[in-house]
């Protein structure tokens, strides 16, 4: 599903990401853990062309999003879902609204946009605060609008970065679940975290990055776990 | 949301660009009108004695065309001259009361195909024993001549530079909403919007402020000059500048919205090039 070959950035002579090959298949949920400044929000800014690398090539599905021309790139977007740590919601327009917004630049006659909208507001549970405005939502509320927004064009993938970083434990927990969900129907999900509690907790592949370098990969150890099993 | 008072800033200075810059056109047109009933009307005029008789008159206008240089003479009778002053005084009741043919003077009028022959004619005339005065538009014709250039040249440059700083302004405007929008733009750009889509609405901004500006300049244009129509009127009497063509008017209102579009559309695409990062 996505991949990174050789992948460096550099930003004049500090390096964010070195020499970086990885492979995330569809379906799989990837916790990408590391310190701040370690490198893993310009991982997933590679994916969506937020930058361009250095040297390397990063794929998602067959497309090659280093080489991507600009006007190709918002196509990209709408195949990966995005979710921030500050939901990036807009503040005047109400909860419906703001998960319509990506359906309005596609530019769907308004009883599909409502619709859809609706439909993906009750898979996060919000039905109820359709017609709130962000400034009346709580943390949770306000991470779980941005999720829909990111789910609301059923995109191939979702990168969260640091989305349970302004909440309380309770409402972290039940974005860890929402994730989770989305992921059981089949999206790829690919999470930044500096939480240890939330990623070690749950059974995905944890991806560590440290100083722009993959120190560890879960997966990589327990493929070599089994290899070992296996020849014992 | 858009900010009003950045709105009323690129509003007024191009509202201001229109203004004037329609203001010199209908001023230059003015002129042109002006110029040319000048130059069409008789150029020198002797005014002749109470006793000429018409051999006298034929003698002089003999001697007028064997210059060859006199391209048209005409003589206007005693009453032929009070017919030309009841024409152009007929809205003045008390002027053409009390005047009769026998005050006002018979005439010649002259024209030469060359400005510069009207000199010539005039001492020619002046030497004339049966002429009582003599009149000549020369100056007036070069005066206005040089008017209309001075006009050209001032007003041109001055709308240039109104012209760039409506340009600019519209920029450094459009070039606000975008940082007051930079979050709505963020998630756009997030969400897979195009960049035509981003940009749309400030490109759309930009024409907004031109085509409004354009409309209220030749508004503003249209109403002072209805205004001041039967000042001018009284002013510009026998010149036949008065009532306006509607059509001249039309034309300003097509040129100054297109041109309003024109400079709006430029200036906020220069500015999302210069500020959008998309």
């Amino acid at each position: 599903m996505i991949n990174f070959h050789e992948v460096s950035k550099r930003y004049n002579s500090l390096a964010a990401l070195a020499d970086i090959s990885l492979e995330i298949e569809t379906g799989e949920f990837v916790f990408l853990i590391g310190p701040t400044g370690a490198g893993k929000s310009t991982l997933l800014k590679l994916i969506i062309r937020e930058e361009l690398p250095t040297s390397g090539r990063v794929f998602v599905g067959d497309t090659e999003v280093s080489s991507l021309s600009p006007t190709q790139v918002p196509f990209l977007r709408r195949r990966v879902g995005t979710v921030f740590q500050d939901f990036k919601l807009l503040p005047q327009r109400t909860v419906l609204e703001n998960v319509a917004f990506p359906l309005e630049i596609l530019g769907l006659d308004d009883s599909e946009i409502e619709k859809v909208s609706k439909e993906t507001l009750s898979l996060v549970s919000l039905e109820d605060k359709a017609e709130h405005f962000p400034y009346q939502l709580s943390g949770g509320e306000a991470q779980r609008t941005a999720i829909a927004r990111a789910m609301v064009l059923r995109p191939e993938v979702i990168l969260a970065d640091e989305p349970t970083g302004n909440l309380d434990a309770a409402s972290a927990w039940e974005i860890m679940q929402l994730l989770g969900r989305l992921n059981s129907l089949g999206t790829t999900v690919i999470m930044a975290t500096h939480n240890m509690d939330i990623s070690t907790s749950l059974p995905h592949r944890n991806l560590e990055i440290q100083k722009g370098r993959i120190s560890r990969d879960s997966k990589e150890k327990k493929s070599k776990a089994s290899a070992a099993k296996k020849k014992s | 949301m858009r900010n009003p008072y950045n709105a009323l800033a690129a509003f007024l200075v191009m509202f201001l660009t229109f203004f004037v810059a329609g203001a010199f056109v209908l001023i230059s047109v003015g002129s042109n009108v002006l110029l040319s009933y000048f130059e069409s009307r008789p150029a020198v005029t002797a005014f002749l004695k109470d006793d000429t008789g018409s051999e006298k008159v034929k003698e002089i206008q003999d001697s007028l065309t064997a210059t060859g240089v006199v391209s048209k003479t005409r003589y206007v009778s005693k009453e032929e001259a009070l017919k030309i002053y009841k024409e152009r005084n007929k809205n003045e009741p008390l002027l053409t009361e009390f005047v009769t043919a026998e005050i006002l003077p018979a005439s010649i009028e002259v024209s030469t195909a060359k400005l510069e022959d009207l000199s010539k004619v005039a001492t020619i005339l002046k030497n004339e024993t049966a002429v009582e005065e003599v009149v000549f538009q020369k100056n007036i014709i070069e005066t206005l001549s040089n008017w209309t250039r001075a006009v050209r040249n001032i007003g041109g440059a001055v709308v240039v530079f109104l012209l760039a700083t409506s340009f600019l302004t519209t920029l450094i405007v459009v070039g606000l909403n975008i940082s007051l929008h930079k979050d709505e733009i963020e998630i756009m750009r997030l969400v897979g919007a195009t960049a035509g889509y981003i940009r749309a609405p400030f490109i759309f901004e930009g024409v907004f402020y031109g085509a409004i500006s354009g409309l209220a300049a030749t508004a503003a244009l249209w109403g002072i000059f209805t205004w001041f129509s039967p000042t001018l009127q009284r002013i510009f009497s026998g010149v036949p500048l008065l009532p306006a063509d509607p059509a001249v008017f039309g034309y300003l209102l097509l040129v100054e919205i297109v041109a309003g579009v024109a400079i709006g559309v430029v200036g906020a695409f220069v500015a999302t090039r210069k500020y959008l990062t998309i």
